[in-house]
């Protein structure tokens, strides 16, 4: 079913929604994911990306994204600046990243507390974006949903344990998949839910045995 | 209701005697799970982010190419000296349509109706009429959400994008929408605005996306002003009595059908039209120079270049 918005806008700050809004999505999503204010990032481009980003602003887009800075910000073409300012260093490169969409990023990004993150994306069109790729994993997520990402040990029982975390909270389920690199690696679970899972919820998660790490996106209106 | 069919839209208007935007109102309540006054309110915001993007044009800037600005304060000053030959409204519209239009190019905020290339011609043809008429917001909401009904309408039976289908989808759609709106500013008949969006849409059919140097900036700035001026007429044509032959539908179709058919060089991937042309090639020459270096990503690139930020090429 069609967002009558997505027609009537969105409200953002060009020139193109698919190399510069959905540039900013992308940052603001690994940003999210990351979880922490990013100190140091690695940002290749591919495809089109590469051909035509400099004249989309897709590399000032998707460091102010980076920033945590929404489509619509006026302060995305000087993004640069900002990420100087804050303290975020960056390279932007080409690359060539084998069969994937024209509008493509790969990011390598580490945080003030020396997280890491290394997240794969491409922008699908009209500002809506894909996350394609999470350390190393292959996955499939738009943050069109409020998101719950877990990372475990490829154990028995941890899937049932978060639906069950997630029907005691009410939670509704759009969609979920299960992602892994290796038989008994670690594993991805990507929930899509309609509804934002509480806090108290994605702590206990993180609790649970064989759990290494939860994160909660949630979808911007 | 699904916006998949201008008729019968129309039909379930009739139905429950209701206007055609009361009905997208409802599809968006239904849809989004939200209440009439955040329906409501939502398209004011819209509506405001399209007064402000005008208001906040200046004409100073120019774009990352340097190819477009200053265009829509050019117009603006020659309609104030000259008589243009449009008359002082055409001028208006035209003039906010490449304000709008260079407005995105240069980064600046605008709201994609339905896309960013095309984000000049719902607001070049409904900002001026605001002024010039006095119109109560309210109204100018209603022909809003009539707008996001039809360009919902074109999204669901053809497509909105210039990939897909060509420039026909973007500004021949954003025409269509916007020569919708100004039936219901005027007050016509919910079949007058559907004989003004098939005529809208006919007149720009088989229109194609050659954006040189693959940017949004030219052709398309200028093409926003076309899309527009191309509304003003088929509303009025339709407000005349005038009807399109074929029905508002079938002319969606087509145009869906133009776009599939269309060569993949004529859908934005700027290999052909104005792209590939001696001048068109030397400008994507220019912004292709500046030491762009290529090579295949391995995770141990990836993460060398972390461990050596001081490489910034900020």
């Amino acid at each position: 079913m069609i967002d009558i918005f997505d027609i009537m806008g969105p409200i953002m700050v060009g020139p193109s929604s698919s190399h510069t809004a959905g540039a900013v999505r992308i940052g603001r999503m690994a940003r999210t994911l990351l979880g922490d204010e990013p100190v140091k990032a690695a940002v290749h481009l591919h495809g089109s990306f590469a051909e035509t980003g400099v004249g989309h602003g897709t590399n000032k887009a998707l460091i102010a994204g980076l920033l945590g800075l929404a489509p619509d910000d006026l302060d995305i073409p000087n993004s640069f600046e900002l990420a100087a300012e804050r303290g975020l260093a960056f390279t932007i490169d080409e690359a060539d990243l084998r069969d994937a969409h024209p509008n493509s990023v790969q990011m390598e990004l580490v945080g003030r507390g020396d997280g890491r993150l290394s997240i794969q994306a491409c922008s699908t069109g009209g500002g809506r974006i894909l996350v394609n790729r999470l350390d190393g994993v292959d996955v499939s997520f738009t943050g069109d949903y409020h998101t719950l990402i877990v990372q475990n040990m490829d154990n028995k029982g941890n899937l049932a344990d978060v639906t069950t975390a997630l029907s005691l909270a009410r939670v509704n389920v759009a969609n979920m998949s299960l992602n892994r690199s290796s038989k008994g690696g670690s594993v991805m679970m990507i929930i899509e839910t309609d509804d934002p899972v509480p806090a108290y919820m994605v702590e206990l998660i993180e609790k649970q045995p064989g759990i290494l790490q939860v994160i909660h996106y949630r979808k911007e209106s | 209701m699904n916006l998949d069919s201008m008729k019968e839209i129309l039909a379930a208007a009739k139905r429950e005697r209701k206007e055609f935007w009361e009905i997208v109102l409802e599809t968006d309540m239904e849809n989004r799970g939200v209440s009439r006054t955040d329906s409501l309110k939502k398209m004011s915001e819209v509506w405001h982010a399209m007064r402000e993007a005008s208001q906040l044009y200046t004409g100073e800037r120019r774009s990352l190419s340097g190819l477009v600005g200053g265009q829509g304060k050019q117009m603006r000053e020659y309609a104030a000296e000259k008589e243009p030959i449009g008359g002082d409204f055409i001028a208006q519209v035209i003039a906010e349509a490449l304000s709008m239009g260079e407005s995105n190019a240069c980064m600046r905020r605008i709201v994609a109706a339905p896309t960013a290339g095309a984000c000049g011609v719902m607001p070049a043809v409904l900002i001026p009429l605001y002024w010039q008429e006095n119109i109560p917001e309210e109204k100018m909401l209603e022909a809003m959400f009539t707008a996001s009904g039809i360009g919902a309408v074109i999204a669901f039976r053809a497509c909105i994008s210039g990939a897909a289908g060509g420039c026909q989808a973007e500004i021949g759609s954003a025409s269509a929408m916007a020569a919708g709106a100004l039936v219901h500013l005027r007050k016509g008949t919910p079949e007058q605005m559907c004989h003004a969006v098939a005529m809208a849409l006919k007149n720009l059919m088989g229109l194609v996306c050659d954006p040189v140097a693959g940017l949004v900036e030219v052709p398309c700035v200028k093409r926003n002003v076309i899309g527009a001026v191309n509304a003003i007429a088929a509303a009025d044509m339709a407000l005349a009595g005038i009807e399109s032959r074929i029905p508002v539908d079938e002319v969606i179709d087509a145009m869906g059908e133009v776009g599939r058919r269309l060569p993949v060089e004529f859908r934005e991937t700027a290999l052909g039209g104005l792209a590939v042309t001696p001048t068109g090639r030397a400008v994507k020459e220019r912004m292709a120079s500046g030491g762009r270096k290529r090579r295949t990503l391995t995770i141990k690139d990836a993460r060398w270049k972390l461990e050596k930020p001081e490489e910034t090429d900020a």
